[in-house]
């Protein structure tokens, strides 16, 4: 019960982040190798601007949610437009030059904010105990048992990320923006003759894709703390779960997201974390090499 | 001179002048060049792949550190001698590369970086798991009565730089030999058209398991004489970062060129020697390098030369 509350939030951290690495690789069919250091530095400035502002936590936390996709997403804008703009959009290219992104903005950020584990305060956090029925002394009672309970916290995180999730779902399939980025994932080239500004469309979606991780990289950070090194996991997971996903496919991957965080959580249990990680990259792998589609390909078009 | 002369006494040359070189370096600088030497080797295996077949590999670090830990375990726990040890290192990583290449194979451009990455980080997370045999990040050291090969002691300086000639140069020439016969040039054709290449009747697939397991090997060379020669092996040799480094030597020395894996390699070595004393944060180096060669030097150094000075530099 714990186990999976605690994989419900692993997978919609998760989701936020592998639906702005699948929307990226869908629509630009760029493999964005700097994803997890996106959601890095929106962990990041979430503590500074917690820590810089001061007062209330809610004050910092608020301002951060705001503010930190929008700085991530304006340095993702600046990154499409000069470099991977440079490079014609080539997928191997990208790639290496994602790896350089990555280096980059690692060891800026360990240069300017240290190598330090630092931790921001959630902006509420009251405790929730869950009931559990024991058989003692006078029959059965219902008792709270230390450790066995969540903090509202954690449950808000949950419901964000469906929300946001469903406002990505309703951008795609609803605006006219959605419209717009959906035709050049269809057909670039016939995008173009319509008139369509691909390049700003790539620039904006890489933007976009940046900052969903920043801001599952906020909605985190409370959690667990900012670290320079932290965007290491969330970038193998999210590689895991849109590959698993289905490349490029939204629903796909949201299902993913729920199946690899809630089965993350379990496999911990059963087996030591390294095991799982070997079993979850092994699994990747292969499946990538007998089912490119991935496993809910069919749901993908 | 016909260029296969040319080119034969330019790399040639190349080992001559590095056989003069550890007469006349500082110790320290000595030291560096040894390892270079080293790292270089594993930048030509890797070169194999990914300049003159054009497969992108972001996965070669399981094969280096297969090597490692073929011979380092050998040493530790079979209780081998170095020259069985190091052969045992070469067996593993022909044997890994080939079972990797078999199944990565299958899949073309984007899907093979990321297979070949996602199996390299299983291969370290394995060592890490098996930290019990490999002590895995820590390490284990190869102690100095370990590393005798055939009575000469590789610990120190002076025959550890012969040694590590020995094996570069050896590398250098596998790699020129190889690019200059039939079976390079059909990589080469590979790299360049894969569609017209299939059409003329040549197997795509046994050319490129081909290239990928002498590739892997090589790597996996560099690596057990890397742990034999400074006696040390650890999981941060299976780390992605040590498949990250071979792409940025080859890419900055010239993809598709003999020499440029060396080239590549000295450069980013001082680069990063240099930045290092100045900083904590020397991947910057290695960061800013990787965005401004694929924007600006697609091609690397020895690319360059090849373009504007000596068309026919292999």
């Amino acid at each position: 019960m714990l186990a999976s509350l605690e994989g419900a939030i692993t997978a919609a951290v998760l989701a936020l982040t592998a639906v702005g690495l699948s929307l990226v690789f869908g629509v630009m069919r760029v493999v964005n190798i700097a994803h997890g250091e996106f959601f890095m530095l929106g962990a990041v400035i979430a503590w500074w601007i917690a820590h810089s502002l001061g007062g209330h936590p809610v004050i910092g936390f608020s301002v951060a949610l705001v503010a930190a996709p929008l700085v991530v997403g304006a340095l993702a804008v600046a990154a499409d437009m000069t470099i991977l703009k440079r490079l014609n959009y080539d997928p191997e290219r990208t790639i290496v030059a994602t790896i350089g992104v990555l280096y980059i903005i690692q060891q800026m950020t360990l240069m300017g904010y240290g190598p330090d584990a630092r931790p921001v305060e959630p902006p509420f956090n009251t405790r929730l105990a869950i009931p559990w029925v024991e058989h003692g002394a006078e029959g059965w009672a219902m008792i709270w048992p230390w450790g066995l309970g969540t903090t509202s916290y954690k449950l808000a995180v949950i419901g964000a990320a469906v929300v946001l999730l469903c406002g990505v779902w309703i951008l795609m399939s609803r605006t006219r923006f959605g419209l717009v980025m959906r035709a050049t994932q269809a057909d670039r080239d016939m995008a173009l003759a319509f008139g369509i500004p691909v390049e700003r469309v790539y620039a904006l979606v890489f933007g976009l894709g940046a900052a969903l991780a920043a801001l599952a990289g906020v909605l985190i950070v409370p959690i667990q703390q900012a670290h320079y090194l932290m965007g290491a996991d969330p970038l193998l997971l999210s590689f895991i779960v849109v590959i698993i996903g289905g490349l490029g496919s939204l629903p796909g991957t949201v299902l993913a997201a729920v199946l690899i965080g809630m089965s993350d959580g379990i496999i911990s249990v059963f087996f030591s974390p390294t095991l799982a990680k070997i079993l979850a990259t092994l699994l990747v792998g292969l499946v990538l090499v007998f089912r490119p589609q991935g496993l809910f390909g069919a749901q993908s078009e | 001179m016909s260029g296969g002369a040319r080119a034969f006494a330019l790399h040639g040359g190349l080992i001559v002048l590095l056989f003069v070189l550890q007469f006349v370096l500082p110790a320290y600088h000595h030291g560096n060049l040894a390892r270079i030497m080293v790292l270089a080797s594993y930048a030509v295996g890797y070169n194999i792949l990914f300049g003159y077949t054009g497969l992108l590999s972001l996965g070669h670090a399981l094969f280096f550190a297969a090597g490692m830990y073929g011979m380092g375990l050998g040493i530790q726990h079979l209780g081998l001698t170095p020259a069985p040890a190091l052969l045992l290192g070469l067996m593993a990583g022909a044997a890994v590369s080939g079972a990797l290449a078999l199944l990565a194979l299958r899949t073309t451009g984007v899907a093979f970086m990321i297979v070949t990455l996602m199996f390299a980080q299983a291969g370290y997370l394995t060592i890490l798991y098996f930290g019990e045999y490999t002590r895995g990040d820590e390490g284990f050291v190869i102690q100095q009565a370990q590393r005798m090969l055939w009575g000469i002691d590789l610990s120190d300086p002076g025959s550890r730089y012969f040694a590590a000639l020995i094996l570069f140069g050896s590398c250098l020439m596998l790699s020129l030999w190889m690019v200059r016969s039939p079976f390079g040039k059909v990589l080469v054709a590979i790299r360049e058209n894969e569609e017209r290449v299939r059409m003329l009747g040549y197997d795509i697939f046994a050319h490129k398991l081909g290239a990928m397991i002498i590739s892997g090997t090589i790597a996996a060379a560099a690596g057990a004489s890397y742990g034999l020669l400074f006696g040390y092996a650890g999981a941060s040799f299976a780390s992605v970062q040590y498949s990250i480094f071979p792409l940025l030597w080859v890419l900055l020395g010239g993809a598709g060129t003999v020499l440029g894996p060396f080239i590549g390699t000295l450069f980013m070595f001082y680069l990063i020697d240099l930045s290092s004393g100045v900083t904590t944060a020397y991947m910057l180096i290695a960061g800013v390098a990787l965005v401004l060669l694929t924007l600006f030097a697609p091609q690397g150094l020895m690319g360059e030369l090849r373009r504007r000075v000596w068309r026919g530099l292999p």
